[in-house]
């Protein structure tokens, strides 16, 4: 294992590189990152033999991306917040069409108004999609889920394209230490793109054809089937790459001092390093709170959720998106999944739009959800509302 | 951990500064994280990095609110940010200014105020300062080493400019080594 310092866009472009795409498409300004600029460099330095295609819209680069996975190659992009927005009609597409594309999501915030900063509204946008949804904490995990995604998504009992998001600026715009893998591990691991069936001018078929309503309702079903086998699948691949490389992703739901915890926070992304540092200060205070951070979004991980959350006496999920008029999409999915247990929820909506977290909010909300105060946005500047 | 503070201005190379002493901090063997204060990238707008050195990994994403050291890259900066706000007991902050005034710091921090543009201008014939401030960064705080800052200028700039840009390092890290300021 080499440890490199670099951005974390560049150490996912590198990633990116490893597992040799054989088509990048994207659409190169905003809102894009350094890791389509990145790649694009290392394809016309000749470090990767892709076709590298720059479109005029993040709407062509997915759909792009569609035709190359349907002919049969291993494709990657990348978009963020507007263009994630842009593209969602191809979004629903290519997850219909079950197409293994694995996309970067470097989350940002949604306009109006408009805003370049981090939070997971964009990803949460896409979440009824049929993509599986990835979440990093850190930018090796944002390195490591990619390489996980490809195994994941190009299973032929899962065949599904996948986001891996990690937290814009916060993570993709951030210097930090990782270790790039070996590309020869990668190779080992992931071995080239056999896609199931492919577009073949000898024997053809059709991606994305009609479907009466005869049928529909079935395609529904077995996407809908197919997204919830990607769990059992992530943990399966998950132990695989922890005994190539070392690093172990293969829980859905990753634990920091929950075992004897009486409040536990669920969270999603880079926040929860910030939680864990806070936690620490609580526990040397003799406070026991514990973390659980959602690394796997869809399929929602609810069995696994059920189980750790056993002894705790309440809950504070931490949401850094809205499904306006309910409640954080984080929190509907645990309050659907505890439905029954006995533990009292709370809800806080935070960190939107760029809006910085602290170790200090971190306790407040922990000292809120003891009073029974949540469901609520945190940090409102009462002065301009 | 220790915590470094970088106030500028659009175009000063502060992002780079942070970058640069977070890999010359972690080729000399600690964790390090350097990251912008992300806003609407305008030239001469006040831009704030950041950079975390510690001996065990760093999960802590917030900006720095107490900072050990802050680097001020352009002194009217003072006029209109509260570049001191924060700033731990022992901290030491680095001021490039033309001359030298009366600092309302908090208690028990260090100033050193001195000439970077001078030197800049001296040894790369631009007032690009960050390189400068980088090497009195490295001798009055100890945090990173100047052979380590050596490799990470050359990792980043070609040649010549390399080059320039080290010896304007050089020659504040000696003068501040000296206390000649």
């Amino acid at each position: 294992m080499t440890m490199q310092i670099m951005e974390g866009s560049i150490a996912v472009a590198e990633t990116v590189r490893l597992c040799r795409p054989q088509v990048i498409s994207a659409y190169p300004i905003t809102p894009q990152t350094h890791i389509v600029e990145g790649l694009a460099s290392i394809v016309a330095d000749g470090r990767l033999d892709a076709e590298y295609i720059c479109v005029e819209s993040e709407f062509s680069a997915l759909s792009a991306c569609i035709g190359a996975s349907a002919a049969g190659s291993r494709v990657y992009s990348a978009t963020t917040s507007q263009g994630l927005a842009l593209m969602a009609e191809v979004v629903f597409n290519s997850a219909g069409m079950r197409l293994p594309i694995v996309m970067g999501i470097a989350n940002r915030a949604i306009s109006a108004p408009l805003s370049i900063w981090n939070d997971q509204q964009d990803s949460i946008m896409m979440r009824d999609s049929g993509w599986l949804q990835f979440y990093a904490e850190d930018n090796q995990e944002a390195v490591d889920l990619h390489i996980l995604a490809y195994k994941i998504c190009e299973d032929h009992n899962i065949l599904l394209p996948a986001f891996v998001c990690f937290d814009g600026f916060i993570l993709s715009h951030v210097y930090e230490p990782v270790d790039i893998p070996e590309q020869e591990a990668v190779d080992e691991f992931l071995g080239p793109f056999n896609p199931y069936q492919k577009l073949d001018c000898n024997d053809p078929i059709s991606f994305g054809m009609y479907a009466t309503p005869e049928y529909y309702l079935e395609f529904r079903y077995e996407h809908d089937q197919a997204v919830k086998r990607a769990a059992e699948a992530f943990k399966k691949y998950g132990k695989e790459f922890a005994e190539k490389f070392g690093r172990d992703y293969s829980e859905l739901v990753t634990q920091y001092k929950t075992e004897d915890a009486e409040t536990i926070l669920i969270a999603m992304g880079s926040i929860c390093g910030t939680i864990k540092d806070a936690i620490d200060e609580m526990r040397a205070a003799g406070k026991k709170v514990g973390l659980l951070g959602i690394r796997c979004f869809r399929p929602f991980p609810s069995e696994d959720l059920r189980a750790l959350l056993g002894n705790a006496k309440r809950v504070a999920v931490l949401d850094k998106n809205v499904s306006l008029g309910a409640k954080g999409a984080v929190a509907l999915e645990v309050k659907d999944a505890c439905y029954g247990m006995e533990i009292p929820i709370y809800d806080y909506i935070l960190g939107l739009g760029g809006r910085d977290v602290r170790k200090s909010d971190i306790k407040n909300i922990v000292a809120l959800c003891e009073e029974g105060k949540g469901d609520m946005f945190y940090g409102l500047r009462e002065e301009v509302l | 951990m220790k915590e470094l503070r970088i106030h500028g201005r659009g175009g000063q190379g502060s992002v780079t500064a942070a970058e640069l002493i977070a890999t010359a901090a972690f080729t000399a063997g600690v964790f390090s994280q350097a990251f912008p204060a992300f806003g609407v990238e305008r030239r001469g707008a006040p831009v704030q990095a950041f950079v975390r050195f510690s001996d065990e990994k760093i999960r802590l994403r917030s900006q720095v609110y107490e900072p050990d050291y802050v680097i001020v890259q352009d002194s009217t900066l003072i006029r209109d940010v509260n570049v001191f706000s924060g700033m731990k007991d022992g901290g030491i902050v680095l001021i490039n200014t033309e001359k030298k005034g009366e600092y309302n710091v908090p208690a028990g921090v260090k100033v050193i105020a001195f000439d970077a543009t001078k030197i800049a201008i001296e040894e790369i014939g631009l007032p690009i300062t960050n390189t400068t401030l980088m090497g009195a960064f490295a001798a009055a705080s100890g945090e990173i080493t100047l052979e380590a800052l050596k490799g990470a200028i050359e990792e980043r700039f070609p040649g010549k400019l390399a080059a320039t840009n080290f010896a304007a390092a050089k020659r504040a890290y000696e003068m501040i080594k000296e206390g000649a300021y």
